[in-house]
């Protein structure tokens, strides 16, 4: 194994156990460690990505890890396309959020302990990202989970953050238990967890069927749908969305790396990565896409109305997740990647914006209180703009490239669920477009609307935060140009990249057909920008009325469409009061333990009844010798 | 002649307490000097049965042989294989560990307790290492008495409840256990070797009757739902020493038996119940996770999880291939580690506060941020988060299950789900939120409190990360066990592989 390698996951490992234990000492000199440790990451990462330019596909295991009966499962690395890209997303985005924390955590109790659970969440990651096999993906997807839970509720001693890191870990955990399920069935199907026998078989399992509880599925379409569980967990869509919004509890840049750029990304790498078993079933693949299309429109449709800023760009990221489960679906999957990867760097800069926003307005998040922080704020301003630019789709940013391949894939998809995935990911492309220059407009324009004492502090962040910003803003420009179609005058180096591992849908649109479709995106695009305008500049009294109008759909909106309220009342209270109602109060406390003391008292009493005939008193023994005296003659004579 | 290393590490414990009857109950601080010294020594002679252990044969080691009632054919017969092995030095351990966390917990009756405790350790070996059903028994029975006075003594208020009750009901169940091995001595050819018990054959329904005796004896122990009741009000009113041992060894021993006795003992039997037992095992794992939910009480909780751990293990057990029964085994020694860690947890907290009632704690993680870190990787261990010993058991044991039984696997899944629940719950209320007023400036951990807990860290991750070095003692008495289970031919674990 090259040692290029093993540093890439194992330097933040052991930056993470170093900081955790003796970063307490170390003060505010702790973020050292992990940024250097990063960095070199990231260079290794570099090196990987040119060793796999070159042809060199690594494929190695470390140690056998489990080995019991016929299962042999072992800690080993594949560094092929798929793996490079992920490794360059995870380690730069990680840099930056490292560097920029410097500014933003300064002062922060606990400092050495957020800086620790960065390295342990970059190390989780990576391994997620390295592994030969589905049990070590397992192992990093749940560590992760344990690094979010623990990032999001570093400010343990609200109760609300401590809510909700336990939210997203239990979530999460409903889906891995699709998940591990679904690790067990190809285990059984295939003989083994190691991702290259098991993708070069994938078809024999197609025909055979898996029989549980007396009913029978088709065996691919089972794996599928189990491993997807996972994937709907992690990436938060429909129905497990409900942990992410909630997810901003964590400090800003956890939102930048975690719940933006790389961690939810997982579900939709699992899917790419596993591509070989979701083509063998059309039934998961079209459960793909119809989550994505659905989710996609119900988060970007919440998005509207919501008035904090971290929430806002929350729900736009579930509906970009959301775009590249549709492509996952249609069997675009180095689109998706691709969108994951642009993705990455305008949704990144998108939060570490929000940051230095609520840096300047000393943890103010609600965007009411803003406005006009343009003059004040020049760096975040024009940063900010080019990420809302990018995720609107306005050609020539990244954004653009990848969100009109994943629309022009699903219009070219032959089944159904692509065209609806495709007319619904159009019409969300107008609402991103609209909700994010609501945003922006809200931010930046107009009057500032806090108080006078938080306008006297705002002022533009330290350089530790804006060079990150600008960094990205570059990264949110120029990402996409790796795609660039052939349509554009391109060649779509990203796909043919990928092409070895994704596959290459067998897409003809034509000129004419796939020019229109850009121009219907553009549009789409624009026409958000513009009503955005007409609404929050030109005419900023149009959205209250239009709320006041519409009262109800507004109110829906505004609570989400209420799916928390119904987790809540349906499944969490009904089985808190099941616990101690039923089981505890009844079943163990009535019947179960009635049943055992019920024992011992019931030999008591029939003891106190027996006691009674030994009371001292002649007569009484009398009465009983001779009774018993009676009744044996008159039975034996009788007999 | 070889040195009699089973006897030794028998006895010299019960020597060892006894010789602290000489010593002066004044002198605390040599009792539990000396307690300490002797702990560490039998683990220090437990050691070589771990390098000198043979990985190759299912045969047992270190066999002592005595006859000791020639009459009856009762022998005094000792040896281990790769099933008893692990638990002989998890003993070890866990003893010394309980001996460090009572340095301070016990100030009454000093003396008493530690001869109680080595005494103690002295039967739990001898339970492991029995090879003749009756010395078994002895040990068996034995194992009741020191473990009765430290909950009845050093326990808490309720202790007598407690204390009788779990006195009572492994009474009861071992006593139906008595009548199953003179029945077996009649049938078997008036031996209680278990070897020889294991070859002869007996008749399907006098199996059925045998298993249900010993099953009377060993579900109690374990405890398999619905004979659980007793293990929520021990652990509650044991004194932290004795959660411990309760948790980490103790209970194993119902387990044990099943892989011990019932199952080469009695293979149609263990067959014919096995669907029964696993639906117990099931309805253990979501009871015991869903109760959870419902406790007040911090030491009652973790009672409760013991018993949802235990369902997953009796599963695996009861999966009878060989990811099951190894992921079963492994299980009870990482139930031992976490569960027993957690236990040293509590006992350390409740020395401070004197309180069990989770709302009475509340922002420790400000206050104790060490403690709340161990904590956490315990809190995770017990949820299987992979890379701890936890996950590996859970995951044989789910993938064991699944194998023959996909349906099962379902339900013992939602474990999962609902562990992660109670778990994080538990640990949000102990340890984030606001800071509760009682438990203001709190000590951090001292250095002894350190010093019990970093072995179980360690080994949290040493079975976590490399299995192998624990699951390699198993693999062929596994085997064997799987062979007189299924009678040969179709012993391996019959997995549905599609490819060649």
């Amino acid at each position: 194994m090259p040692t290029y390698l093993l540093l890439i996951p194992f330097l933040p490992l052991a930056s993470f156990v170093i900081t955790l234990l003796f970063g307490r000492k170390m003060g505010t000199r702790s973020h050292w460690l992990p940024i250097i440790t990063v960095l070199i990451s990231f260079i290794c990462a570099l090196k990987a990505f040119t060793e796999v330019l070159a042809g060199n596909i690594v494929n190695q295991d470390l140690y056998t890890w489990i080995s019991s009966g016929n299962l042999h499962v072992s800690v080993g690395f594949l560094v092929d396309q798929l793996t490079a890209v992920m490794l360059i997303v995870v380690t730069s985005i990680s840099s930056l959020v490292h560097i920029y924390s410097v500014g933003y955590m300064k002062g922060e109790d606990g400092y050495y302990r957020f800086f620790s659970y960065l390295s342990l969440f970059t190390f989780s990651m990576l391994m997620l990202v390295l592994g030969n096999n589905f049990l070590q993906l397992f192992f990093g997807w749940e560590a992760v989970g344990l690094s979010s839970y623990l990032l999001i509720g570093f400010y343990y001693e609200k109760v609300s953050a401590a809510d909700a890191g336990k939210k997203a870990f239990i979530v999460n955990r409903i889906g891995d238990f699709g998940f591990i399920l679904g690790l067990f069935l190809v285990f059984v199907t295939f003989g083994t967890l190691h991702y290259e026998p098991v993708f070069a078989n994938a078809e024999q399992a197609v025909g055979q069927t898996f029989s549980i509880f007396g009913m029978h599925f088709d065996l691919p379409t089972a794996i599928a749908l189990l491993l997807m569980c996972g994937a709907l967990g992690k990436s938060a869509q429909i129905p497990l969305h409900v942990w992410l919004p909630d997810a901003m509890e964590g400090p800003t840049p956890v939102s930048a790396l975690i719940h933006a750029a790389t961690m939810v990304t997982a579900g939709v790498f699992l899917i790419a990565r596993c591509n070989p078993l979701f083509e063998l079933s059309a039934v998961a693949m079209n459960t793909v896409t119809i989550i994505g299309a659905i989710t996609c429109l119900f988060a970007a449709t919440i998005a509207l109305v919501q008035t904090d800023i971290k929430r806002v760009v929350a729900y736009s990221t579930l509906s970009q997740l959301a775009y590249m489960f549709v492509a996952c679906g249609v069997g675009a999957y180095s689109a998706g990647i691709f969108h994951l990867f642009t993705h990455a760097f305008f949704k990144a800069l998108l939060f570490l914006g929000c940051g230095s926003i609520i840096l300047a307005m000393h943890h103010e998040q609600e965007v009411g209180f803003m406005g006009g922080l343009k003059k004040y704020m020049p760096v975040t301003y024009i940063t900010f703009l080019i990420a809302t630019l990018s995720i609107s789709g306005v050609p020539g940013l990244a954004g653009f490239y990848s969100k009109d391949e994943i629309l022009a894939m699903a219009f070219a998809s032959p089944v159904a669920a692509g065209k609806f995935a495709w007319f619904i990911g159009t019409l969300v492309a107008f609402l991103t477009a609209f909700y994010s220059f609501r945003l922006f407009f809200l931010i930046f324009h107009g009057q500032f609307r806090g108080t006078r004492e938080q306008k006297q502090h705002l002022q533009e962040s330290p350089a530790v935060v804006t060079v990150p910003l600008m960094l990205l803003a570059v990264g949110a420009v120029g990402a996409g140009w790796f795609g660039v179609p052939e349509i554009l005058g391109g060649d779509n180096h990203w796909a043919h990249f990928l092409a070895p591992v994704l596959g290459h849908p067998e897409v003809h649109l034509g000129y004419i057909t796939e020019s229109l479709l850009m121009s219907v995106s553009v549009l789409a695009g624009v026409g958000g920008i513009l009503l955005a305008w007409y609404m929050y500049i030109d005419q900023p009294a149009l959205p209250g009325e239009l709320a006041a109008r519409f009262p109800r759909a507004y109110r829906i909106l505004r609570n989400k469409y209420y799916v928390d309220e119904f987790y809540i009342r349906f499944l969490v209270e009904p089985g808190k009061t099941f616990s101690s109602r039923v089981l505890d109060r009844i079943v163990d406390t009535n019947v179960i333990e009635l049943a055992v003391n019920g024992v011992p008292r019931l030999i008591g009493a029939l003891a106190a009844r027996i006691r009674r005939l030994q009371d001292g008193q002649l007569p009484h023994y009398l009465t009983w010798m001779g009774g018993s005296a009676l009744f044996l003659f008159v039975w034996m004579f009788t007999r | 002649m070889s040195i009699p290393i089973l006897s030794t590490l028998i006895f010299f414990p019960v020597a060892g307490g006894l010789s602290l009857l000489m010593v002066d109950r004044n002198k605390t601080h040599l009792i539990r000097m000396m307690a300490l010294i002797i702990g560490l020594m039998e683990m220090l002679i437990s050691l070589p049965l771990f390098f000198l252990f043979d990985k190759t044969t299912p045969r047992m080691q270190f066999t002592e042989l005595t006859p000791w009632i020639p009459a009856l054919n009762i022998n005094y017969s000792l040896g281990i294989d790769g099933i008893s092995i692990l638990f002989i030095l998890l003993t070890g351990l866990v003893t010394v560990l309980s001996i460090l966390v009572s340095w301070e917990a016990i100030q009454d009756k000093v003396k008493e307790f530690f001869i109680a405790l080595l005494v103690l350790e002295g039967m739990i070996i001898g339970v492991f290492c029995a090879l003749d059903f009756f010395l078994f028994y002895i040990f068996w029975e034995a194992m009741l008495i020191p473990m009765f006075l430290i909950i009845g003594i050093w326990g808490g208020p309720k202790r007598i409840y407690a204390t009788v009750k779990f006195f009572l009901y492994t009474l009861v169940g071992s006593l139906l256990m008595l009548v199953g091995i003179i029945t077996l001595y009649y049938h078997g050819g008036q031996t209680f070797d278990i070897r020889e018990l294991a070859r002869h054959t007996y008749s399907p329904g006098l199996q059925m009757l045998l298993f249900w005796a010993m099953f009377a004896a060993f579900a109690v122990k374990v405890p398999m739902w619905p004979v659980h009741t007793w293990l929520p009000d021990a652990h509650t009113e044991a004194p932290a020493a004795g959660s411990v041992i309760l948790a980490a060894v103790l209970i194993k021993m119902g387990a044990y038996g099943f892989l011990r006795f019932s199952m080469p003992i009695l293979p149609d039997a263990t067959r014919a119940m096995m669907i029964p037992m696993i639906v117990l095992s099931l309805i253990a794992i979501v009871y015991g996770a869903v109760i959870c939910l419902a406790q007040t009480d911090l030491k009652r909780l973790i009672a409760y999880s013991s018993v949802s751990h235990m369902g997953f293990i009796t599963l695996g057990l009861y999966g009878l291939n060989t990811q099951g029964v190894e992921g079963g085994i492994l299980q009870m020694i990482n139930h031992g580690i976490v569960t027993g860690a957690l236990f040293l947890c509590i006992g350390m907290i409740y020395e401070r506060t004197h309180t069990r009632v989770i709302a009475d704690y509340g922002g420790l993680a400000s206050t104790m941020p060490l403690f709340a870190g161990f904590f956490m990787l315990f809190t995770m261990a017990a949820v299987g988060l992979p890379a701890t010993n936890g996950f590996i058991g859970e995951f044989l044991i789910l993938l064991g299950s699944f194998i023959n039984r996909p349906w099962a696997a379902f339900f013992a899944a939602t474990g999962l789900v609902l562990g992660a629940w109670y778990m994080l719950w538990l640990f949000q209320r102990i340890f984030f939120n606001p800071v509760n007023s009682k438990v203001v400036g709190l000590a951090e951990l001292n250095l002894r409190e350190i010093v019990i807990l970093l072995p179980m860290v360690a080994l949290v991750f040493w079975i976590g990360l490399y299995p192998d070095s624990l699951l390699s003692f198993m693999h062929v008495s596994v085997a064997h066990l799987l062979d007189q289970v299924h009678g040969g031919a179709d012993a391996v674990s019959r997995v549905a592989v599609v490819l060649p």
